[in-house]
């Protein structure tokens, strides 16, 4: 009816008396006690008005008075965008001229409370997405699907049926499966997405299949049940009562700390109930005093557990959704289903990806080690030092280069040479004289660990250095919103493959590699034909070594560059050759994807806790050393026997 | 050839001379029995350091005897004092509670005692509820009792896996520091019941003494540590002076030759395997009361392979050697990084050995693995004159691979 | 005469190489034994499968008058059982004396809680000191073994065997590295332990096989070539030409 006034009064504005030039202006004056006083009640048809005036002001003008840019001159009574000025206001008219300048007395500057601004957010949100520019429009998109409302649903179509957008098409059906007026339209709106992964999508399915649990007494009327509960089964007896309570169908229990209370209440001369305080010591006493208190009438009388079950049986315990519209709820779920079915397995690949991503940072850590173990049958325990030696190196040129790219180039080379200085001096210094010694080689490199681990840590402090990754490895590469993967993981993988390669080409195809194989299967024959073993073992294991540093570059871009870097890796990385066997690259590579593969997999299993999916995850490999003690690919035969 | 048994092994006699003069020197030094010369806290080192001694012994036995290199002893160490960790803390707990609820208008019921101590105890990782692994952590007895048990159980089922599949050599070493990594994330863990990494703590107080005063408890504690001590070597001793020694001896030098002489190899080596364990769980079962806390960085591999640098540089293969590596090298160790050590001025820098210990004990221990492998104890064969084969001969011939050394291969 | 040891059907591949292949060999309770053949013919393999160190692939290996299957024993049982090895290169425990050595090999309850609490009782010191004096190494019972020269740790090795009492014991190249007058020492030793046990000998040297007298298995490719005496063997044209002929 207001409507229609309103219409009267847009098609008549031209006859009064104070009409300013254009539509919007018009319509202002003409309400123009409703707009002074505005609130949210009243103000709508207003506002409605304006939008729909199709004048090109009246977003301006709407925005604006929002933003209490809009004022009323005292003396005729006209509007003005106001804007504070030297000694007032500067005025606009409202057709966008400038109108001069006024004192601040003589504007009534508007200022609508938040339900009035919200009315007139709305009502904005249909011409900022019908907005030429896409940012503007995506902004507007952005805060709709922020929070979500029914009024935004008529102003999302008419842009739509303007601007034939994707963008807009689904948010307009996002917004549908939540508000449309009919559930066809709705059912038809949640249909229409398939097994669609977006988030956005998911958040708008969720509040439609939310439940609450329910006590029902006799017949259940217009409720949408998603599953009735029985209690003892799907639910405690404790929850279901407690649900009567807080309904307020039933008494509250007595708690052991109102009881408490109420016979703290009841002492009189030392005694409760008849019974000496001394004596309340047990749970049983307590019982027997509230109950003879009970008896008395002194205190209310608690819920026994008789009661609680007739209460329990009197009820029938259900889920209820929110949503009351059956189909819309089963459409719901049968969509989540549908999504969820698809999300398990993009989960799975991407659990994939993360697997061959730690399997690779575990193969670059451990490819070192399987050659000075696999081959030398050294066990170097200062080989996480030698890992934490790369990674600061990186962090020392970064000091020197600033930019991270060729510093990172440089780094990569210059890590390597730096641990194949320091392999090839363990080697020549203690290595050397304690072959055929193991045990004691582990010792003596673990004395070595040591210092190294200290002479760090005087070197660069005990705090986390940074080794930053050039900015092209920033970020991820996203196939959609389940399976993503970061740059940086992406790098290390091929540098691992890499390594792979570059292994195999040395020893299968350089003089050094069939010396190194020479030495490793029988060291005198090897020597009686001209190979110097001391040589082969000093490179093999500066080589170990020096693999060891590239290696701590690429793990201290991701990781915290501290003296205890190694540590954090040596014990994986010896899992790594132990499992995958010794003296094979391929044991190697097997070993990491499978360590790399189990601890992501019960990671998966236990998301919450990584420390523990590393616990479970050793205890694994150590029952896995049970059923193949040589490891995933083994050397058989004699060569293995002694 | 037969005689008695201290008389056949007179270094036990001269041991136990030495730790009995050094306790009785101790007492008459402290604050609560003597001249007040010796700090109560230097006290607790010294009963430390005799609990350290014990775990060295235990792990002589299992290494410098049978040839096993542990890296999981102090993780067994460790478990005996979490095991008597639970007992002090739940009980001094209940103590303060029921104190704290004498207060109240109505006496406490027994389950509002232990709720309260619950609450108390596992504030921190907020939980109110005691975990099922605290189940027997108000019995002294049962508590005593899982000091020994939990060690051995864990010790026997490790052990009979890893040499069940014949994993030996440096195989072996990794896979209990595994197992010791795996407990101590295990225990970083909150809901692990043992109040993750804050672990125990307050466990110098002890319940049912609290009227009695540190000084008095500290020279307790060093006396209850000497004893065990003493015990343990004599045990020691027991085991390696017969043919038990024997076997173990073989079997560190030639498992494979033990074996075809009929003894079941893996046998020998669970038993001492646990054993040695369940005397670490009894060294650190009177460390810790001593230490006052205990965290599951206690557990850490490194504490392992600490435990074998000791015995590596006090000489393995020999009883006192293992206790005089644990009481120099961690005694040496407290001096250093205690600040107490003078610092070194070279001149151009100076040397504050905070800093530079670690260093100097990784180094010293690379020169006595590469010059010294008797270590300390070297020292006395060589005062004594003695001179031992070499173990390892050389190659005893030229083929390669037929006529090594058996061990050397491994 | 009922057989010791028998040894049927017995396969083993190392890495696709077939060391043992079908092979059977039996022996008597008292019979001495000599097994020749070139290298690699599996001589080495077939005492690592009759003490349990190499698990067959197929076959059945049975010992004794109950004909326990070895198959399914660990080394340590199956040397319990009665079975002693003694291996080419003397292999005894160097850091230990000679009478701990020998006491350790004598024949006892082997598990670890019996092994704890036992005491040498006066006999067992007794039978130690008359094994050492058997194998002429009376005087050297304090001494480390590591102390001894190769030809005394070969007897001390032998000494241990004897300590063990086994009934069948396998013996490796036994005269390796010994002086002219200790191999005939180790002839008559071996003959005489014959007389009560099994024993088979394993040598490449001709003349010391021909100085045993015994019955002699010819292996070739882990497979038994030929068997019966020394010369019978020896006129086995198979047998020239794979390993006689060839040195």
């Amino acid at each position: 009816m207001r409507f229609v006034l309103i219409l009267l009064a847009v098609v008549l504005a031209p006859l009064s008396v104070h009409a300013q030039g254009t539509p919007a202006a018009q319509i202002l004056s003409e309400n123009r006690a409703l707009v002074e006083r505005a609130s949210r009640q009243t103000i709508g048809p207003v506002i409605e008005a304006l939008a729909a005036s199709g004048d090109p002001a009246a977003v301006t003008i709407l925005d604006a008075w929002a933003n209490r840019g809009l004022g009323l001159r005292a003396a005729d009574g006209a509007f003005f965008l106001i804007a504070p000025a030297e000694g007032g206001w500067a005025l606009t008219d409202l057709d966008g001229a400038p109108a001069g300048t006024a004192a601040r007395a003589e504007i009534d500057q508007l200022r609508p409370n938040s339900g009035v601004r919200g009315l007139i957010a709305t009502a904005l949100v249909r011409f900022q997405l019908a907005d030429p520019d896409p940012a503007r429009r995506s902004a507007a998109m952005e805060s709709i699907a922020r929070d979500p409302s029914a009024e935004h649903l008529e102003p999302l179509r008419a842009a739509l049926a303007q601007t034939p957008d994707p963008a807009l098409a689904r948010l307009e059906r996002l917004l549908t499966l939540r508000f449309g007026a009919t559930p066809e339209e709705r059912v038809a709106a949640i249909d229409s997405f398939g097994a669609d992964l977006g988030l956005d999508l998911r958040a708008a399915l969720n509040p439609l299949v939310a439940t609450r649990r329910l006590a029902i007494r006799g017949e259940a009327e217009n409720l949408n049940i998603a599953r009735n509960l029985v209690p003892g089964r799907d639910l405690t007896r404790e929850e279901a009562y407690d649900l009567l309570v807080a309904q307020g169908d039933a008494p509250a229990r007595l708690t052991l700390q109102a009881q408490r209370e109420t016979l703290v209440g009841q002492i009189r001369d030392g005694q409760a109930a008849g019974i000496p305080v001394a004596d309340l010591d047990s749970q049983e006493a307590r019982d027997r005093a509230y109950t003879a208190l009970e008896a008395q009438g002194a205190v209310p009388a608690a819920a026994t557990e008789d009661e609680v079950t007739a209460a329990l049986e009197a009820h029938r315990f259900a889920e209820v959704y929110a949503e009351p519209d059956r189909a819309v709820t089963e459409a719901a779920s049968a969509a989540l289903t549908r999504i969820g079915r698809t999300v398990g397995l993009m989960q799975a690949a991407d659990l994939a990806l993360d697997a061959a991503s730690l399997a690779s940072i575990y193969f670059l850590a451990a490819i070192g080690l399987a050659i000075t173990f696999g081959v030398m049958r050294v066990i170097n325990m200062a080989h996480g030092e030698f890992i934490m030696m790369g990674a600061y190196t990186g962090y020392v040129t970064q000091l020197w280069i600033a930019d991270y790219t060729i510093s990172i180039l440089v780094a990569l080379p210059l890590a390597f040479a730096v641990t194949f200085a320091a392999g090839v001096a363990m080697e020549r210094l203690v290595i050397r004289h304690l072959y055929r010694r193991p045990l004691e080689t582990l010792l003596a490199t673990f004395g070595i660990s040591i210092a190294l681990q200290q002479l760090a840590k005087n070197i660069f402090g005990t705090q986390a250095r940074p080794l930053t990754a050039p900015a092209w490895l920033d970020g991820a590469l996203s196939f959609n919103d389940v399976v993503s993967i970061s740059y940086i993981r992406i790098a290390i993988f091929v540098l691992a493959l890499i390594f792979l390669g570059v292994f195999l080409i040395i020893m299968k195809r350089t003089r050094l590699g069939l010396e190194v194989r020479a030495v490793t299967q029988n060291p005198s024959m090897a020597a009686s034909m001209g190979i110097n073993p001391d040589r082969i073992n000093m490179l093999t294991f500066g080589l170990g070594s020096g693999i060891a540093g590239v290696a701590g570059v690429a793990i201290g871009l991701f990781a915290k560059v501290t003296s205890e870097l190694g540590q954090d890796y040596i014990v994986q990385s010896f899992m790594t050759v132990v499992v995958g066997g010794v003296g094979n690259i391929w044991g190697t590579l097997a070993g990491a994807a499978m360590i790399g593969g189990a601890q992501k997999g019960i990671e998966w299993l236990n998301p919450s806790n990584t420390l523990a999916a590393q616990t479970y995850m050793i205890l694994l490999i150590i029952i896995f050393i049970q059923f193949r003690p040589r490891g995933i690919i083994a050397l058989k035969g004699r060569a293995a026997g002694d | 050839m037969r005689q008695g048994f201290l008389s056949r092994n007179p270094s036990v006699l001269v041991f136990l001379l030495i730790l009995a003069l050094f306790t009785l020197g101790v007492t008459l030094l402290s604050h609560a029995y003597g001249s007040a010369f010796l700090s109560t806290s230097f006290i607790k080192t010294l009963g430390k350091t005799l609990c350290l001694c014990l775990v060295a012994l235990a792990m002589d036995l299992v290494w410098g005897y049978a040839g096993i290199l542990s890296l999981g002893h102090m993780a067994f160490f460790a478990l005996g004092g979490y095991m008597i960790g639970m007992w002090l803390m739940y009980a001094r707990t209940e103590e303060i509670v029921v104190q704290a609820l004498a207060n109240a208008p109505l006496p406490a019921t027994p389950q509002e005692i232990s709720n309260g101590v619950a609450s108390q105890i596992f504030g921190v990782v907020g939980g109110a509820e005691l975990p099922a692994v605290w189940t027997f952590a108000h019995s002294l007895p049962l508590q005593l009792a899982l000091v020994v048990l939990v060690p051995g159980l864990l010790a026997l089922a490790f052990g009979w896996l890893a040499f069940r599949s014949r994993v030996t050599g440096v195989y072996l070493s990794i896979l209990t520091q595994a197992m010791t990594l795996a407990l101590a994330l295990h225990l970083f863990q909150n809901d692990s019941g043992l109040r993750g990494n804050n672990g125990l703590s307050g466990l110098q107080n002890i319940p049912g003494l609290g009227g009695v005063s540190q000084d008095r408890l500290s020279v307790w504690f060093f006396w209850a540590s000497a004893a065990a001590l003493a015990l343990g070597y004599l045990l020691a001793a027991w085991l390696v002076s017969g043919k038990f020694g024997s076997v173990l001896r073989a079997i560190r030098d030639d498992e494979q030759r033990v074996r075809f002489l009929g003894y079941s190899v893996e046998g020998y080596k669970l038993f001492i395997f646990t054993f040695t364990a369940v005397v670490a769980a009894v060294a650190g079962a009177l460390y810790y009361p001593q230490a006052g806390i205990i965290n599951p960085a206690e557990l850490a591999p490194i504490a392992s392979i600490y435990l074998a640098v000791w015995v590596a540089i006090g000489g393995r293969g020999r009883l006192y050697g293992a206790v005089i590596g644990a009481a120099f090298v961690s005694l040496l160790s407290t001096w250093f990084t205690g600040g107490r050590a003078p610092d070194v001025n070279l001149g151009f820098a100076t040397i504050q050995w905070v800093d530079w210990w670690q260093i100097l004990l990784g180094l010293a221990f690379v020169l006595v693995t590469l010059l010294a492998p008797q270590g300390i104890g070297g020292l006395f064969d060589w005062a004594a004159g003695l001179r031992h084969p070499a173990r390892r001969g050389a190659p005893l011939g030229p083929a390669e691979g037929a006529l090594q050394e058996r061990e050397a291969t491994e | 005469m009922s057989a010791l040891l028998e040894v049927s059907g017995v396969s083993v591949t190392f890495d696709g190489f077939r060391a043992i292949n079908n092979l059977s060999f039996n022996i008597g309770a008292q019979e001495l034994r000599a097994i020749i053949g070139p290298n690699g013919a599996g001589k080495t393999t077939f005492m690592d499968i009759v003490t349990g160190k190499t698990r067959p692939d197929e076959g059945s290996v049975t010992f004794g008058e109950r004909s326990v299957s070895l198959l399914a024993l660990s080394e340590s049982r199956i040397a319990q059982e009665g079975i002693g090895r003694k291996f080419q290169r003397p292999t005894v425990f160097e850091d230990q004396t000679v009478f701990d050595n020998l006491m350790m090999a004598l024949k006892k309850p082997r598990s670890p809680f019996s092994v704890l609490f036992f005491r040498p009782s006066g006999r067992d010191a007794a039978r130690v000191e008359e094994l050492a004096a058997e194998v002429g190494l009376g005087d050297h019972l304090a001494r480390k073994s590591g102390e001894l020269s190769h030809g005394q740790k070969q007897w001390l090795e032998i000494g241990m065997l004897l300590a063990q009492e086994p009934r069948l014991l396998l013996v490796d190249e036994p005269a390796a590295g010994m002086t002219l007058a200790e191999r005939e020492h180790t002839t008559a030793l071996l003959v005489e332990m014959a007389k009560t046990r099994a024993v088979v000998v394993v040598e490449h040297d001709m003349e010391f096989v021909r100085r045993l007298n015994c019955k002699v298995t010819v292996l070739h490719e882990g497979s038994v070539l030929a068997e019966g005496s020394l010369d019978h063997v020896t006129k086995n044209p198979a047998v020239i030409e794979v390993y006689l002929g060839r040195g």
